[in-house]
């Protein structure tokens, strides 16, 4: 093994990784899953260019839950066993929804009559499906899989809060990809979005620390309160700025990018409640990781391939850029 | 719930995944490298009968990576949730290499796909044939990758033992090991033919629709000819492969054979009825010497029967039945790509009746390559890891209403989109005659 690899602290390495892979999948599928959730509030018209606006990009937004779950799976597979043991069921939902929605963009357009409206059907229901799950997923994994009524309603408000935040990246997203009259719905959705996302972000805010010990000595304790203070702080001035820019004549891209940095905003705060946990009160990311033998054959690959990935993800977004005008197959 | 009908749940749904999840990278694999053929023949001669089946084609790529994605993506969680032994025993062996190819070959397909399928108006001549290069190294690769696991499982090598678990001593040898050569290039052979003999049924029921078109009769040529040259190579390497099983696996051999006890000049059972309580065949038609003749090119060579392995041996029918649907189809496949490229050398139009026989095998690519797999994966059972981990120590704690509950959630989606994706790839061939005149 290298030597001077040895010395970094390999798990914790694992861990931003696979928060930076689960972070970037919630944002990109996010948008893409919003879209699709918003379908049955467009013409048919509409629909098509809201598919074609997420059409060359939603499978290489997938691939990052694949990176984040396989990074989970091969740097703590011991955390995945009980995970995913735990998220069976809702696991399984998702990923019936994703297939659904997935095979729905090319059946949608492929097949006749009353098949290619069942599969437009299907395309919205895999979404909200998808995205429930992805919600409830996160509740019931914030919580440390506590059993008992509360704790499953506790996961149904952070599902339908995630349904809300994705309906808010989708609409902002097509702000940012649309013109005419579908931007000016999206304007609307976008707003609707956002007022779900303060309301679900509150409810999670106060219900989080109320469900878990752990969660609440880590954010309760001051006087490091009042510094953690900013993190809420800089969620509330970027939906402010998100809301004031949701009119025409704003710049397109300023609601879509206020959007994601709520997420990330969002996300750091997750990490500070759970670190260093990989399962809530049960395991850290020290006590799951792999052998250092794994993790670092692994880390030389990351350290290769991900600059590349980003690179040609930008050249994608590059190609791809400007207003969408036109459905995906004519 | 016992034991052992938690294990036959979870196989029973690892398996249904998988075995619907190799239909389409067996299919896209070479698929991709099609298009390339296709999309720089059109870029040369701007011939639009080119650009038709490059379009169609194309079409049938996205809808077919699409099913291989989705169903992809439940492997990625199932691999843990299913067999969490096999992750605790050999996690540090077989994650780094799913790590590979996740950013290896995943992301580099799926970013690549949206420029081939979207990007032609969009990016210069070269940068959209380059795209469609990159999909089909990437689709290669990830190939290499998963085979390079899936190889080590039947032949471990490179590995040292710490505390129970295994980490890796030698990574090339991990990746390179005995059987990997043998089973990658089966495979790529296997994805080959499947790809040619879907290219030329489809091109087949085109030409059954409409006589004259002209881009259905330039692809089925192409079509046919790459499966006049790969069936004969898949043999070949067929039977090299199997000489490795022979050396490596020879429980795996015994039970495609049928060789229940060890014997001197084993005949090639061509035909029988395995009789597993009586641990003989029934109906046998055989020929003498045969399997010592094939095996080891020597009529009085003896070959270990099952009866040296026990109780560590594969069930016989499955592999037995499985070996023979396949060299069948393979040997149907030589005979039809042999007799499609001399008509086609000798001029003329078609005779329907062998239009017909193209479209008939159409998907028997899938129905050999399905049998294959089941032949190499239950031959290695009682093991998962050749010799380190046996299936039924992997198995997880998943309850048995949770297991039948996604079981019953994954059959009822799998069936309704394979039964969606045979009906639109049929229409969509239907359909190639109209765009070639739309073209015009």
């Amino acid at each position: 093994m290298n030597p001077e690899l040895s010395s970094l602290d390999l798990p914790m390495i694992f861990a931003a990784l696979m928060g930076i892979s689960i972070l970037a999948y919630v944002v990109l599928d996010g948008y893409d899953l919003g879209v699709g959730m918003l379908m049955p509030a467009a013409t048919p018209d509409e629909q098509n260019l809201m598919v074609a606006s997420i059409g060359p990009f939603w499978d290489a937004n997938e691939t990052w839950l694949v990176l984040g779950i396989g990074l989970l799976l091969v740097a703590f597979p011991k955390a995945h066993g009980v995970v995913l043991g735990e998220l069976y069921l809702p696991v399984a939902v998702m990923l019936i929804g994703l297939m659904f929605r997935g095979v729905a963009f090319e059946f949608r357009m492929k097949a006749l009559g009353w098949h290619a409206e069942l599969w437009n059907w299907l395309f919205w229901f895999g979404s909200f499906v998808a995205s429930l799950a992805q919600g409830f997923m996160l509740g019931r994994y914030i919580t440390g899989f506590e059993p008992g009524i509360g704790y499953w309603l506790f996961a149904f408000i952070v599902g339908g809060s995630v349904c809300g935040g994705y309906v808010l990246l989708g609409a902002t997203w097509l702000v940012l990809r649309t013109e005419g009259e579908l931007q000016k719905k999206a304007y609307a959705w976008a707003k609707w979005g956002l007022l779900w996302v303060a309301l679900g972000v509150a409810l999670v805010s106060i219900a989080t620390p109320l469900a878990s010990a752990t969660v609440y000595d880590k954010w309760f304790d001051f006087p490091r309160t009042f510094g953690l203070m900013i993190l809420p702080a800089a969620s509330l001035a970027a939906g402010i700025w998100v809301w004031r820019s949701l009119r025409p004549g704003a710049a397109d891209w300023k609601p879509f990018a206020g959007t994601v940095a709520i997420y990330v905003l969002a996300f750091l705060g997750l990490a500070y409640s759970i670190f260093p946990y990989v399962v809530v009160d049960r395991m850290t990311i020290w006590d799951a990781a792999s052998h250092d033998s794994a993790l670092t054959f692994m880390l030389w690959g990351a350290a290769i391939v991900l600059p590349c990935i980003a690179g040609y993800t930008v050249f994608s977004y590059r190609v791809f850029r400007g207003k969408v005008r036109e459905a995906l197959y004519k | 719930m016992d034991a052992a009908e938690a294990l036959l749940l979870a196989r029973t749904q690892f398996g249904l995944n998988i075995a619907f999840h190799i239909l389409f990278p067996s299919l896209t694999i070479a698929l991709a490298w099609f298009l390339v053929y296709f999309r720089v023949r059109y870029e040369r001669s701007r011939d639009t009968a080119w650009l038709v089946t490059y379009r169609l084609w194309v079409k049938v790529f996205a809808l077919s990576f699409a099913m291989g994605v989705v169903s992809g993506i439940v492997m990625s969680f199932q691999f843990g949730t299913n067999w969490p032994g096999y992750m605790n025993t050999v996690g540090n062996i077989a994650g780094p290499l799913l790590a590979y190819e996740i950013l290896t070959a995943f992301f580099l397909e799926a970013t690549f796909l949206g420029v081939m399928l979207f990007g032609m108006n969009r990016v210069p001549g070269w940068l959209h044939v380059l795209s469609t290069v990159v999909v089909a190294v990437g689709t290669s690769l990830s190939a290499f990758w998963i085979l390079a696991l899936n190889s080590w499982m039947h032949t471990p090598v490179g590995h040292v033992v710490v505390d129970g678990h295994l980490i890796a001593g030698d990574w090339l040898q991990v990746i390179f090991n005995p059987s990997f050569p043998y089973r990658f290039t089966h495979m790529m052979l296997a994805s080959g033919l499947t790809a040619s003999f879907v290219i030329c049924g489809l091109s087949a029921w085109r030409l059954l629709r409409a006589p004259g078109d002209d881009s259905a009769m330039k692809t089925l040529r192409v079509g046919v000819l790459v499966a006049a040259v790969l069936a004969p190579l898949q043999i070949f390497v067929g039977d090299l492969h199997g000489l490795n099983t022979l050396e490596h696996q020879p429980a795996k051999i015994a039970a495609i054979e049928g060789i229940w006890k060890t014997e001197k000049g084993a005949p090639l059972v061509l035909f029988a009825v395995p009789n597993e309580k009586e641990r003989r065949n029934d109906y046998a038609i055989e020929i003498p010497k045969g399997a010592a003749l094939v095996l080891k090119h020597d009529a009085d060579a003896e070959l270990k029967g099952l009866d040296e392995f026990e109780p560590d041996r594969p069930p016989v029918a499955p592999l037995f039945y499985g070996f023979r649907l396949m060299v069948g189809i393979g040997v149907g496949m030589l005979l039809l790509a042999w007799f499609g490229a001399w008509r086609l050398r000798r001029g003329g139009a078609l005779p329907r009746a062998l239009l017909w026989t193209f479209a008939a095998f159409t998907f028997s690519g899938w129905i050999a390559t399905l049998s294959g797999w089941i032949v190499t994966e239950v031959g290695r059972q009682p093991w998962l890891v050749t010799g380190i981990l046996r299936t039924k120590d992997a198995v997880g704690h998943i309850s048995g209403a949770e297991l039948g509950a996604s079981l019953t959630g994954y059959v009822l989606t799998y069936s309704l989109m394979l039964g969606a994706y045979l009906v639109v790839l049929t229409h969509m061939a239907g359909k190639g005659a109209e765009q070639q005149e739309a073209l015009k």
